[in-house]
């Protein structure tokens, strides 16, 4: 499986070409897929928040944002530049430091896990070899920013919503490792592009989801939980909390919340479409198509035409995802705090440890269709 | 020095720095809340310089488990009982500290004789496994290590029992440090429903 487009290659080959050496040339690449990435995200973030009021609008039976571009596309980016403007307020009595530096620990692990994500076979920052594991420990530090912010806001109601979040989220963590666990059980492999590549036999029948639709559901469910989306968006539940952890924050400090939820939001989807929906799979194999066309698939016009299958797939997979997301958040009601632990520690913890056992008696009993 | 060894070198460097002064703000800073947070940021840099040994799995592992659980719950707990009290002063403190102090440079002294004696410097380059070392790590456990490992999980199970009987007081009818009868009440309301015998 090791061909696809190798732009790292075919760049440092053309700096080469100018005489550079290969040390320089490395140091130039470097700063770009990071930044290409960064970008991706926060125009995803752009894109998701338009989707948002959009549908929400349309759940509404309202029209949502109309006027500022053509059906209201640039008005995230109004928004984004209000938020800019805004004045940076500190509360008199809030602890500065750590109200300052809770925002930047809750989005910095987020935007880390990007890291991993791959949209192609060669089209990711780093191929990790810890891969998934690297997701599941950088977003286990993101309770301690939404608890530092908590605390540092000096008001009772960022306090609880820190401690709710920082609860929600630790006791979300176990059944979605869990449900991860049972991937890289069948993958034999941490690393997100072998996960993909284990899932690419068969087109669409080789997804994990249908191997796995009992961790699909927990991951899903986990992974909102992880999020603060609306069934589970307890931390910030206005009619109880004001706004959770975020009541004191206002201008740039509060947009770095906003930010970092909705780019947890798509690389959550991003996740999942990756896990079990075949990554940058087209449902038919792409060789299927090349072989009936007779095409041979290391020419590079198919290897760009693959290349961008794979990023449009990983997309589309996302934002399908994404948009499930919203229509859940404007359609169902909040669960109490009680349900919501009862949820996770009674039923998706034992359902994902059997989940866990059932798939590694299966990988035993089934080696060729449960990864040998 | 190529770009790879100064990279390396100044990575060292922070982490170091930040590692020394963390754990020294942790014991010497007033205020609970920002040594717990400092903790944390110990906890990370000790992760960074596992990275910079090549051990990535160990990293993320001591990022899950030091940062993501044990600080996470280190905070959760002084959140939750932070209550103002003004600690008795202590009589004999001159003594306490100079006692104190002693073992402390006692200690420090052993390190550092540790440090001159032993020879660190590994034999081969062959070592160093990298990426493998997820899988090492895992025969490692489920061979040579495996007592060790299964002895972890008892100690783990001994501590949740333990929690559990601290926290459902109803377990014991006495409280354990007292000998008084416990409370029950407070615990564990009775489950009445609201409505049903206002008719």
């Amino acid at each position: 499986m090791e061909y696809g487009l190798d732009l790292e290659y075919s760049f440092n080959e053309f700096l080469k070409g100018f005489g550079l050496s290969s040390e320089i040339a490395h140091i130039i690449w470097l700063p770009l897929p990071m930044l290409l990435v960064l970008v991706a995200a926060v125009v995803g973030v752009l894109v998701t928040v338009w989707l948002e009021r959009k549908i929400s609008a349309a759940a509404q039976q309202r029209i949502g944002p109309e006027y500022a571009g053509a059906l209201g596309v640039l008005q995230p980016i109004a928004d984004g530049l209000k938020l800019l403007v805004k004045e940076d307020i500190i509360p008199a009595k809030a602890d500065g430091i750590l109200f300052t530096a809770g925002p930047i620990l809750v989005l910095v692990p987020v935007i880390l896990s990007w890291l991993i994500v791959p949209f192609g076979q060669n089209l990711l920052i780093s191929n990790v070899g810890i891969g998934i594991f690297l997701w599941i420990a950088l977003s286990s530090i993101q309770p301690i920013g939404l608890l530092m912010s908590g605390y540092a806001s000096n008001n009772k109601y960022s306090l609880l919503g820190g401690l709710r979040a920082a609860a929600q989220s630790i006791s979300y963590e176990i059944p979605l490792a869990l449900s991860v666990l049972a991937i890289v059980l069948m993958t034999n492999s941490l690393s997100t592009i072998d996960i993909v590549n284990q899932q690419s036999g068969a087109g669409i029948l080789s997804w994990n989801i249908w191997r796995q639709p009992v961790g699909f559901i927990v991951f899903w469910i986990c992974a909102l939980a992880e999020c603060e989306r609306l069934p589970f968006d307890l931390p910030e539940a206005e009619e109880e909390l004001v706004a959770g952890y975020q009541t004191e924050y206002a201008g740039m400090k509060f947009a770095l919340f906003y930010l970092g939820s909705y780019i947890n939001l798509i690389l959550s989807a991003l996740l999942v479409s990756i896990l079990y929906l075949g990554g940058w799979g087209f449902p038919i194999p792409v060789e299927l198509i090349a072989k009936f066309l007779n095409l041979p698939i290391n020419a590079p016009l198919i290897q760009v035409f693959t290349a961008s299958i794979g990023i449009v797939m990983t997309v589309l997979k996302a934002y399908l995802l994404v948009f499930i997301a919203i229509l859940l958040r404007w359609t169902t009601p909040r669960v109490r705090i009680d349900q919501l632990l009862d949820l996770g520690w009674k039923f998706l913890l034992p359902i994902s440890l059997a989940n866990l056992l059932i798939t590694a008696g299966l990988k035993l009993a089934f080696p060729q269709f449960f990864g040998g | 020095m190529s770009i790879a060894i100064t990279t390396q070198f100044i990575c060292f460097t922070v982490l170091t720095l930040v590692v020394i002064i963390g754990a020294l703000g942790v014991v010497l800073l007033e205020s609970i809340v920002y040594s717990a947070f400092l903790l944390g940021g110990v906890f990370m840099s000790v992760a960074g310089l596992y990275l910079l040994l090549n051990a990535s799995f160990v990293a993320a592992a001591q990022v899950l488990v030091y940062v993501g659980a044990v600080n996470v719950l280190i905070i959760f707990a002084i959140m939750l009982v932070n209550k103002k009290e003004d600690l008795k002063p202590i009589g004999d403190i001159k003594s306490r500290r100079i006692i104190s102090t002693s073992i402390c440079l006692t200690l420090l002294s052993l390190l550092i004789r540790v440090d001159l004696t032993n020879v660190w410097s590994l034999s081969s380059p062959q070592n160093s496994i990298g990426e493998e070392s997820t899988i090492r790590i895992g025969e490692h456990l489920f061979s040579d290590y495996l007592l060790p490992f299964e002895v972890a999980s008892v100690l783990l199970l001994m501590a949740m029992i333990g929690a559990i009987v601290l926290a459902r007081r109803d377990v014991l009818s006495k409280d354990i440090s007292t000998g008084l009868p416990v409370d029950q009440e407070l615990i564990e309301k009775s489950s009445e429903p609201l409505l049903t015998n206002k008719n």
